[in-house]
């Protein structure tokens, strides 16, 4: 190479600072107009389409029958969530056992419910009364048909299934902790289920809450399954009103816009927690004492 | 610093420790005495056991014969008849919090700041108020020069801040003695300085201390006592103007040779 000969003073054209033009991307401009056109057809499409029925629609959507089905779905939801989040967990740390007849147990469980379909599962739970028509312990029995309704039907069926998965998610985030977290804490002398409580869960939520996410808006839709045990939730009340009239398609219209309209709550919800267990983690959003201290001492931060 | 008179109760004992690993025996027989307020080093190459040694200590790690005392009390163990029976695990948990320890990774609980980290033991553990708690956090952050960065998560640390957080963690507890697992290994060498002059103030403090370093400096000029280890025994032991200055063995002599050299 030529060494390069130059003054050392700067060149004088140097010294005007030039406005930087970014590039530009037609293509990727062209393709965006393509997808607002395909957009804005099938929207004429959908809205000019009188065969949907949009009056009927309008007319259903605030319906008694309906809201009082969002209701039933949204308790549901969150129900069969609470089952299965608690279950998963209590599954997940018996999976994680030393003891191999408390870890096989765990696996097997996950192994039978996600195995399954969960249409099957909810049959079973709702005709247990054909396999047990009395359960209970010794002199306490309880007629099987008073205790399976398509609720508690719906509860166990919906509710135990999503323990399975969420085992496996909750199991997931446990080892994403690093062991030497959980050593530490003992070497504090916190006892076993203080360091799982305290340190270890903590720390696995920014793992388990995104997938725990996904899992809730999949059981706000799986819930429309309780439809086979006539559970009045949502898509059971839709479909009450189309077996009686035959407008089937607004009916399902109506139900599939406000399992639209849930989940976006629901998405919006996730992000808020996903902020809450990220803190100490992410890089935007750290302890805002913190960063302000950090920045009034204009130290990088490591 | 200084050695307490022999007539009173030694703060460490260890009499004829063996461990294995599977078929491997890593710890061959380990004596080992520390008075009251003595600071001991465990020098040798890795490998040797030094720090499954340490582990045993607050029973980490467990080991399969001999007897460990701390403070008067076994810490994983019961006599049971001419045996040691394993306590459960919420006595091995109070036994332990009068045992401080420091590790290389530093550990220290991601998700909460500087402070919280030196609050959670003594909240969760001892039941303190909050009010408490935080007093004795920020002096002890102030003590090891952190009294700036109490809110800062672990994440916003550098790795020797993150060390003296931990080593505040620790004493937060009280302990009657603090263990030292290669704390500076996992430093880069300009942050060694800090964490170093903090175990040095503590040592000059009156804590009774057992440290696993390859810091043969900070040997030389704090310890009482170092214990070279190597192969799962203790190879030599006496004061560092003696082991480090002019080893007797062979080994230790090797040893020195090639972390001077």
């Amino acid at each position: 190479m030529t060494p390069v000969t130059e003054s050392p003073a700067r060149p004088a054209f140097a010294r005007d600072a030039r406005v930087v033009v970014p590039t530009r991307h037609p293509a990727r401009w062209a393709m965006a107009g393509v997808i607002l056109l395909l957009v804005a057809g099938a929207i004429f499409q959908i809205v000019g389409n009188e065969r949907f029925q949009w009056d009927v629609v309008g007319d259903y959507l605030f319906a008694q029958p309906i809201l009082q089905g969002v209701g039933k779905t949204l308790m549901l939801t969150v129900a069969a969530m609470t089952i299965g989040v608690t279950l998963g967990v209590v599954i997940a740390v018996l999976r994680l056992s030393p003891n191999p007849i408390l870890s096989s147990a765990a696996w097997a469980y996950s192994w039978f419910f996600r195995g399954t379909p969960l249409l099957v599962q909810l049959l079973f739970w709702y005709f247990l009364g054909a396999l047990y028509p009395h359960i209970g312990i010794g002199s306490l029995s309880w007629s099987a048909n008073d205790l399976i309704s398509p609720l508690s039907a719906a509860l166990l069926g919906l509710g135990l299934n999503e323990a399975a998965y969420m085992s496996e998610i909750v199991r997931g985030g446990i080892m994403s902790v690093p062991p030497g977290q959980a050593e530490a804490a003992s070497a504090v002398g916190m006892r076993r289920s203080q360091v799982m409580r305290r340190v270890v869960l903590p720390q696995a939520m920014r793992v388990i809450i995104p997938p725990t996410g996904n899992e809730t808006i999949g059981m706000l839709k799986h819930t429309a399954l309780v439809l086979v045990i006539g559970y009045t939730e949502l898509m059971t009340s839709a479909s009450l009103i189309y077996s009686r009239t035959y407008q089937t398609i607004p009916l399902l219209i109506v139900a599939a816009l406000w399992y639209l309209a849930i989940s976006a709550v629901l998405s919006v919800g996730q992000f808020f927690i996903e902020r809450h267990f990220g803190r100490g983690f992410s890089n935007h959003r750290v302890s805002r004492k913190g960063s302000r201290a950090a920045r009034k001492k204009g130290e990088a931060v490591a | 610093m200084s050695a307490q008179p022999e007539t009173e109760e030694p703060m460490f004992q260890a009499w004829d420790v063996h461990k294995s690993f599977g078929s491997v025996e890593v710890l061959k027989g380990i004596d080992m005495t520390v008075a009251k307020g003595e600071v001991v080093c465990l020098l040798g190459p890795s490998g040797s056991g030094k720090s499954t040694f340490l582990r045993c200590i607050n029973h980490l790690e467990k080991f399969d014969r001999g007897e460990m005392w701390v403070g008067g009390h076994r810490v994983g163990y019961r006599p049971h008849g001419d045996k040691l029976k394993e306590l459960n695990e919420r006595e091995v948990a109070v036994r332990r919090s009068g045992i401080g320890m420091v590790f290389q990774g530093f550990n220290l609980f991601g998700h909460r700041t500087a402070l919280e980290n030196v609050m959670e033991g003594p909240m969760v553990v001892r039941k303190e108020k909050r009010a408490v708690a935080e007093k004795r956090a920020r002096d002890l952050l102030g003590r090891v020069g952190l009294a700036d960065r109490v809110d800062n998560y672990p994440s916003q640390l550098s790795g020797g801040q993150q060390q003296r957080v931990a080593i505040a963690r620790a004493l937060a507890m009280q302990p009657e003695v603090m263990l030292f697992d290669e704390p500076t290994s996992a430093l880069d060498p300009e942050l060694v300085g800090d964490v170093l002059a903090v175990m040095r103030q503590l040592a000059e403090d009156g804590m009774t201390m057992i440290v696993v370093t390859h810091e043969l400096g900070f040997a030389r000029e704090v310890a009482d006592r170092v214990y070279f280890m190597d192969g799962g025994v203790v190879v030599e032991s006496g004061p560092p103007s003696e082991v480090l200055e002019r080893p007797r063995e062979p080994r230790t002599q090797a040893f020195l040779s090639k972390v001077l050299a």
